[in-house]
């Protein structure tokens, strides 16, 4: 039986299109990344609600510096760490729109720590998209504020020491604690069940900014099987079995109150 | 005329701010300059223009917040003090990189480190020399009085925009702190957001619509022939304004036999120099650079030709005079320095005794 690529490719047959919110241009991401996923729901997102025109992002310093080139909006890159204070200015002079940071573990948790912790201090109405692969993906495989006790990274090559390197940072329970974050949840990306649920985070980050009740923050733990070194489906469930324990997925903080555990 | 009002320097930079219709100020306090931000907040701008004046945690943040509200085609103001501006470097480069205009004030203490609180004019390599990495220019305007500035404002917006380039308006403690009259411009509106679409959307990143290609705002450019392009066009850039922006003042140079350059609270001081020295019965006359960059180099050049000496007056160990040097050239005129520095404010006589010693003596 012969069926050729074309007769398949049929209106009818159609369950699924890329946004045109994500350029055509060729993620820069790895193979098995889970970057190229948390684009995609955050521009379907921006693409359901009908706000291109009313979006602003913004790019860190990291994997992500290019996400400019993948998503179709205008879009700020930042200088490391500094999103979050890029966001403040742009949102206190357009209020009106809806502005998020997309930042990777050592440009929020380590080198912004400041920035972070005081925009979420402030109650800056923007959302906060938060990957954490627990180390640094664009320069080689450093080691992260989130990098876990134990795990080896290309500066901790004998694993991450506690008593010398100090302890892997849970930013997303610290800003949680601040008087101006209002929703606060932890996603992956990882399986097309946690796609959705994160998907939907990420909806809810947005709807809620336009209500102007302070910061959404969505942590999305993501694999890096290039830093990590493993095959992307070994990656996926080295972070079920060692990142999930110690950054348990679920909503820290909803409706401006700490979930109860 | 304008509204007449005795105010500080720091009062009046930020009165004349809000006058300009500027749509944010982002600071943070530090001596000699706080006044900048406590009168932006005592004065309520939000409810006068709507203005926008917010408190950041830190300078690296403030500079950040610029960079965003500048991205966006407002007009952004912001100030601070030597250590506070090496804090701004990083900034300061991205937002050259970026090409977004905006107007930086330095009142400038004595360092280096935290050094003292004192006025200094110690930070002339750092403004107009780089300071942040890379090939990049800021564009100086150096006030020599309280009215210099409120009306370096007005002047710091529009070269800021025309360029798409930070402005750096380079005081110093002196001018600051002092009280002097000031002549008040009125009140302009603030840039509607239609207006800014109009004169701002093809750069500005306020939002894609489907009828246009998304707007971007990035100094990063991986592949290095992009990179070195870019590098041209920020070059040709800085040509241009070499070329249509030097801004000077001369005082008493058409009979004059010795030339003193001094820019800010030196050459206020040094006006007083001529006076002293023409009592004396020595033509002396004054080169004012009101840009540092781009730096005088022609008129100061001609000027230098017909001078006997050369005296580079500045509050630094010796910065602007390795600019004077390049503009005079290769000539038998002696070019020298003086200045007292880390915070200390040199005295007429002080400048006077110098050009004896060095300029006149040293013939």
């Amino acid at each position: 039986m012969d069926i050729a690529i074309k007769d398949i490719i049929k209106k009818e047959n159609l369950v699924y299109t890329k946004t045109k919110l994500m350029t055509d241009n060729v993620l820069s991401y790895c193979p098995g990344c889970g970057h190229g996923t948390a684009h995609r729901i955050t521009m379907e997102v921006v693409d359901e609600k009908g706000i291109q025109e009313q979006t602003i992002g913004i790019a860190p310093v990291g994997c992500s510096v290019l996400a400019y080139e993948f998503m179709n909006i205008d879009m700020v890159q930042a200088a490391h760490g500094r999103a979050p204070a890029v966001a403040t200015g742009i949102k206190r002079v357009m209020p009106e729109k809806y502005v998020f940071t997309y930042q990777g573990d050592g440009d929020l948790a380590a080198i912004g720590t400041s920035e972070t912790i005081h925009a979420c201090n402030r109650g800056e109405n923007i959302t906060i998209i938060f990957i954490n692969n627990g180390i640094y993906g664009m320069t080689g495989g450093q080691m992260a504020p989130t990098t876990l006790a134990g795990m080896k990274t290309s500066t901790s090559p004998f694993g991450r020491d506690l008593h010398s390197m100090g302890n892997p940072l849970k930013i997303t329970e610290l800003v949680a604690q601040l008087p101006g974050t209002y929703y606060v949840t932890r996603q992956a990306v990882h399986t097309p069940a946690a796609v959705r649920k994160a998907k939907r985070a990420v909806r809810k980050a947005f709807e809620l900014q336009a209500e102007n009740k302070g910061v959404t923050f969505v942590e999305i733990v993501s694999n890096c099987n290039s830093g990590w070194k493993m095959p992307p489906v070994q990656a996926n469930e080295w972070m079920e079995e060692n990142m999930f324990p110690f950054y348990p997925l679920g909503d820290i903080k909803v409706d401006g109150e700490l979930v109860k555990k | 005329m304008g509204e007449l009002k005795l105010m500080k320097g720091n009062e009046a930079i930020a009165e004349a701010a809000i006058r300009e219709g500027v749509d944010a100020y982002f600071g943070y306090p530090i001596t000699p300059q706080s006044e900048v931000i406590e009168y932006l907040m005592m004065e309520k701008p939000h409810e006068r223009t709507g203005m926008v004046v917010l408190q950041a945690e830190s300078e690296l943040a403030a500079i950040n917040m610029v960079y965003g509200a500048a991205s966006v085609g407002r007009k952004v103001f912001t100030s601070s003090s030597s250590p506070g501006i090496s804090l701004y470097q990083e900034g300061i480069s991205y937002i050259a990189g970026a090409e977004l205009p905006c107007v930086i004030a330095n009142v400038v203490r004595g360092g280096p480190g935290l050094g003292t609180i004192q006025p200094s004019q110690a930070d002339y390599f750092q403004t107009v020399k780089g300071g942040g990495h890379g090939d990049y220019r800021l564009f100086t305007l150096a006030p020599s009085s309280v009215q210099e500035m409120a009306d370096f404002i007005e002047l710091g917006f529009e070269i800021a925009f025309k360029y798409r380039n930070p402005v750096m308006i380079l005081s110093d403690g002196m001018i600051g702190q002092m009280m002097e009259k000031v002549e008040l411009k009125d009140q302009k509106p603030r840039w509607s957001a239609d207006e800014i679409k109009a004169m701002h959307g093809s750069w500005a990143t306020i939002g894609k619509p489907e009828s246009r290609e998304r707007n971007i705002i990035t100094s990063l450019d991986l592949d290095p022939h992009k990179q070195e392009k870019h590098n041209h066009h920020l070059q040709a850039k800085y040509r241009q304004m070499e070329k249509e922006e030097v801004r000077y003042e001369t005082f008493d140079t058409d009979d004059a036999e010795y030339l003193i350059v001094a820019y800010g609270s030196s050459a206020r001081i040094a006006q007083k120099t001529i006076m002293l020295a023409r009592e004396k019965g020595i033509k002396v006359g004054l080169l004012r650079p009101i840009t540092l960059y781009p730096f005088p180099e022609k008129p100061l050049a001609e000027l230098a030709s017909r001078m006997k000496g050369v005296l580079s007056v500045e509050m630094s160990a010796g910065q602007m005079v390795e600019d004077v040097r390049l503009a005079v050239g290769c000539s038998d005129i002696p070019v020298e320095h003086f200045g007292r520095y880390g915070g200390v404010i040199h005295s007429p006589d002080e400048v006077l005794e110098a050009l004896e010693q060095k300029i006149i003596g040293g013939k």
